[in-house]
């Protein structure tokens, strides 16, 4: 048999890809440097947070890098800070950290639970914000509750920095369009909404602990005047990425946020607009769609109750 | 090759290791220290958990440089001039070993936990574990054991400190 020319360089590529091994581990103490040192490197070199879904990929081959560039010793990548409109995360605090952080708790509880959600307690203090978002699985746990708070990413790579919706950034399962060999995310921006708000999330597993979720639901209603001024309703994992129930958002518009049939319709509307996949670890699709409508029901209850 | 520098079970120690294997490895055939032990390499179980500036970490994900400058506990550290750590005569008395292979890993969150809580709650206690697979005991063990720790604890300090203190 004869491979033709592409072919083989393309295996040898692929070949040489494999074999890539872990040559070097930096520590840049600035934003700066850490893009300097992607640069430098030219795609061999990759940003390396926590480490623990990207240590398993090079082992396993999934990815390569020859220099790891570690944002864990920088001090702004841990930052947290409250502004008068927004809380600012430095996307390289871990799990745990975020969980046990009490102004987080007290604007975004969604974000404090879907944290304290992530696998194990081992796994929640190396593993971070920044990580999981890049990492791209479209049921993380801290990034679905991200999501229904509309949070943006700062993003500074070779060609500049620029801020977009972190819900625009998922490709495909896996699959993100921050690209670690030539960016970074820089900070985590998570707005206040104006007047009063509130958000919840929720989620079920096969264990408590250590289980990725069957499904969870993060969700964030906004009232102004007596009257829901604007929701925001995500599931995963339904999609390749984190799913917003636009159907039912629109539904809870000018509705009272008391209103516990309102809020009933509307989690059902999310489970006709979901279309979940029948899988063999997490479940037959529909087992898995009705579960939609009781956990996005569970969070707008919750949601509704802690506007007060 | 990297130069890694950092502290283990309160000994400086300098090693040349390999970027791309994991603490838990460098841990076990570098170091010796084979009191930390690897079950699932994939941070499912627990076996290999150490304290990383006194947090309980995975190591079989680590990558070993993300040890640089930073302070590691292991199993092997925590007796005291050849007497066990009050976690670890608990252990034993509450019979809360039985293979042993995913006790190391227990102890050390069960350290971290105690350092927190002087008298953790049953919850806290049960979130604190819930990263650790053990296939023997059924946890109800671990329970009493780490009761039983943090009165032994509280006693020592007594004994050390006085009343009150
Ligand atoms: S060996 Fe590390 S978690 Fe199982
Ligand atoms: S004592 Fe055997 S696994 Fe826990």
């Amino acid at each position: 048999m004869t491979i033709n020319e592409s072919t083989g360089q393309a295996l040898e590529r692929e070949r040489a890809g494999r074999t890539m091994k872990v040559a070097q581990h930096l520590f840049p103490g600035k934003i700066e440097e850490c893009i300097e040192m992607l640069a430098r490197y030219g795609g061999n070199a990759r940003i390396v947070a926590g480490g623990t879904d990207l240590f398993l990929w090079l082992k396993e081959g999934k990815a390569s890098a020859e220099t790891l560039v570690d944002v864990s010793c920088i001090k702004e990548m841990k930052a947290l800070e409250e502004r008068s409109d927004c809380l600012i995360l430095g996307p390289g605090l871990t799990h745990a950290e975020v969980a046990s952080n009490p102004v987080v708790r007290r604007y975004f509880p969604a974000l404090s639970d879907g944290c304290r959600s992530v696998g194990s307690p081992q796994i929640r203090n190396i593993g971070t914000l920044g990580g999981n978002i890049v990492s791209a699985q479209p049921a993380a746990d801290s990034v679905v509750p991200l999501v229904a708070l509309g949070a943006e990413c700062e993003i500074r790579g070779l060609s500049g920095s620029r801020t977009e919706l972190l819900e625009e950034l998922f490709l495909g399962v896996g699959k993100s369009r921050v690209d670690p060999t030539r960016e970074v995310i820089t900070r985590i921006i998570v707005k206040k909404p104006e007047g009063k708000s509130g958000n919840a999330f929720a989620r079920i597993a096969p264990r408590e602990a250590m289980a990725l979720p069957v499904i969870n639901a993060a969700v964030q209603l906004t009232v102004d005047a007596g009257r829901i001024s604007a929701a925001r309703i995500v599931t995963a994992p339904v999609a390749v990425a984190p799913f917003r129930a636009r159907k039912a958002e629109e539904c809870l518009i000018g509705k009272q946020p008391g209103s516990i049939g309102d809020l009933k319709r509307a989690a059902k509307i999310a489970e006709e607009e979901a279309k979940p996949r029948d899988s063999l670890v997490r479940g037959s699709g529909e087992y898995r769609k009705a579960l939609v409508k009781d956990l996005v029901e569970q969070a707008l209850l919750r949601a509704a109750g802690s506007l007060g | 090759m990297q130069a890694l520098k950092c502290v283990v079970n309160g000994k400086d120690v300098e090693v040349n290791v390999d970027p791309s294997r994991s603490l838990v490895d460098v841990l076990r055939t570098d170091l010796g220290l084979t009191g930390t032990k690897k079950g699932c390499g994939e941070g499912e179980c627990g076996a290999c958990t150490i304290l990383l500036d006194g947090k309980p970490v995975n190591s079989c994900i680590i990558p070993v440089m993300k040890a640089q400058g930073r302070n590691i506990l292991t199993i092997e550290g925590l007796a005291e001039a050849g007497e066990l750590h009050p976690i670890q005569e608990a252990f034993i008395e509450a019979g809360a070993v039985q293979c042993g292979f995913c006790t190391p890993g227990v102890i050390l969150s069960a350290k971290s936990l105690l350092e927190e809580f002087e008298n953790p709650s049953q919850e806290e206690i049960t979130e604190a574990l819930s990263g650790h697979l053990c296939r023997c005991t059924g946890y109800l063990q671990f329970y009493d054991a780490l009761k039983l720790a943090a009165e032994k604890i509280a006693e020592k300090k007594k004994a050390t400190y006085g009343y009150g203190g």
